[in-house]
């Protein structure tokens, strides 16, 4: 499934009507009639949404439009207005989900070890010390981990933490993960690397996935899916699909596919910030 | 500059202090009844602690200050943690504590003289009393004040509100308790101080002090002042080391 091309779906927030439109196949997170209004501003107005089962979806938008407050929603960390989030026809209380911030700093517990950070899930869980212990080294194995996890995070550099915090999210082995600019404070080689682990580790335990991005490229290199919003209030403009071979490398992005899509995101993008193309 | 000077810096205005002490007394600024020399008040502290006359009255104020300490902090701790995790029972007190807060305790050494007589329990309550506020002020502003981020990423993982609450709310709030402990202490010291100097009191640094000036005793009284801000500073650099050492997180 080399081919070229790359599709264009039909804005769902038109399609919403008063019956409540049914999930795509593939669906693994089906959103309905979702509202969201700060200070009185509507931001999300009855949005409907489907995320596909085992996939990356990238979030990307323009300044403000409210990316992560969209997957904050759906993580349960935002409360909603009104609307529907259910993952495979469960509510969130059921769902194991993990989720990585973008300040890693404060998002690590800085009084026990990087491993005890990665542990710290599973032992809540009620899992044995002994499957902790073969879970946490078959991450740091997939991760291609090198330094000492036994040192406190504040001990390591920036990348470091944020990547003790993404083993962290996938120790429980969560049905969908949430990563909010999870590069956006990192340096270049430091998300190259991360990159290219997540993405393998994400194919091996098919874990649905949904990134906020303000870097196109970075929306653009790991998505199965780029889900492009519009300007406040907030409608979805487009979902792109790219289907590149994976793994992509850091060479992937000079490929011709990764820049048709590109241009072509970017494209969408312009218009949503020139002007309200309705 | 060098490194052995940097060194030596923090000496440098303790130096310039009894440089100036001296000078004053050398160049008779002041009443030399009234000042004593540098040398004199040291002999005099030296000898009242090498003769044994010092001890009892240093460690009645120690343990004065270390059981108002201990009663402070096992009030102040869980009373000020659980505040803290409950804003709204927080806001419907907070007027008390600032308001006991904001007042001296010294003034009320009056109210506590009426309640609990001239006892030495009168002393220590009075203190535990001050360093409780500051104590239970500073928890539960550090368990308001946990860090965000930190709450929401052990709440997505599911865990119930008391695991949220053991494993990050009351270790997030531990520097702040910290600050509050060496506050706590510090305000202990003063309180016991004052009290033993106007409370009756057979013993104690404060009622030294006291005493050795109504008798015009002025260099047992420097002595006994010195003393004072010593054990001031050691509880201070205690609490230092003691903090550095649990919330090796502090800061970073």
């Amino acid at each position: 499934m080399n081919a070229l091309h790359s599709m264009v779906r039909a804005d769902s927030a038109d399609a919403a009507g008063l019956a409540r439109k049914p999930p795509a196949s593939g669906t693994h997170v089906t959103m309905r009639g979702l509202s969201k209004s700060f200070n009185g501003a509507a931001l999300y107005q009855n949005l409907d949404l489907d995320i596909p089962r085992g996939r990356i979806v990238s979030v990307f938008g323009p300044n403000g439009c409210g990316k992560s407050t969209l997957i904050n929603m759906i993580a349960g960390l935002l409360p909603v207005d009104s609307g529907e989030i259910l993952f495979d026809g469960k509510s969130l209380r059921d769902t194991v989900i993990g989720y990585v911030f973008q300040n890693y700093r404060d998002a690590l517990l800085p009084w026990m070890s990087a491993r005890g950070n990665i542990e710290y899930p599973l032992r809540r869980h009620g899992m044995s010390a002994v499957q902790v212990k073969e879970r946490v080294d078959a991450l740091i194995d997939a991760f291609d981990v090198r330094f000492d996890l036994s040192r406190h995070p504040y001990e390591f550099s920036g990348g470091q933490q944020q990547l003790v915090s993404i083993m962290r999210a996938l120790a429980p082995r969560p049905e969908v993960l949430f990563l909010d600019e999870p590069f956006s404070a990192l340096d270049f080689e430091m998300t190259l690397f991360i990159r290219d682990r997540l993405q393998h580790v994400q194919r091996q335990e098919n874990t649905t996935t949904l990134i906020v991005s303000h870097d196109l490229e970075d929306a653009v290199f790991l998505a199965d899916r780029i889900l492009l919003l519009t300007r406040r209030p907030t409608r979805i403009a487009a979902e792109l699909d790219f289907d590149m071979p994976r793994p992509r490398s850091a060479e992937s992005i000079a490929d011709p596919h990764f820049i048709a899509v590109k241009s072509r995101a970017l494209e969408l993008f312009r218009e949503q910030v020139a002007g309200r193309q309705t | 500059m060098n490194a052995a000077f940097l060194r030596l810096l923090p000496l440098l205005g303790p130096l310039l202090l009894l440089a100036l002490w001296q000078t004053a007394v050398s160049a008779h600024w002041a009443n030399p009844v009234l000042l004593p020399s540098p040398a004199a008040t040291v002999s005099s502290l030296w000898g009242s602690l090498a003769d044994g006359s010092m001890w009892p009255d240093l460690q009645a104020t120690v343990l004065r200050t270390f059981y108002a300490f201990v009663i402070a902090a096992c009030i102040g701790v869980p009373l000020g943690v659980a505040l803290g995790s409950s804003p709204p029972i927080y806001r419907s007190v907070e007027f008390l504590i600032d308001f006991f807060r904001s007042t001296p305790s010294s003034a009320l050494i009056p109210l506590f003289m009426l309640l609990f007589g001239l006892s030495n329990l009168n002393k220590i309550a009075i203190a535990a009393f001050a360093a409780v506020l500051l104590i239970l002020f500073n928890s539960a502003y550090g368990v308001m004040h946990a860090r965000k981020t930190r709450v929401l990423a052990v709440q997505v993982m599911g865990v119930s509100s008391w695991h949220v609450f053991k494993d990050v709310l009351l270790l997030e709030s531990l520097p702040q308790t910290f600050v509050g402990l060496r506050t706590g202490v510090s305000m202990a010291l003063v309180i016991v101080i004052v009290a033993e100097m106007f409370i009756g009191s057979d013993n104690g640094l404060g009622q030294r002090i006291i005493n050795a000036q109504q008798v015009l005793n002025i260099k047992g009284m420097y002595a006994a002042i010195l003393l004072t801000g010593l054990l001031g500073y050691l509880l201070n650099l205690l609490f230092i080391l003691v903090e550095r050492r649990f919330v090796h997180w502090g800061g970073k």
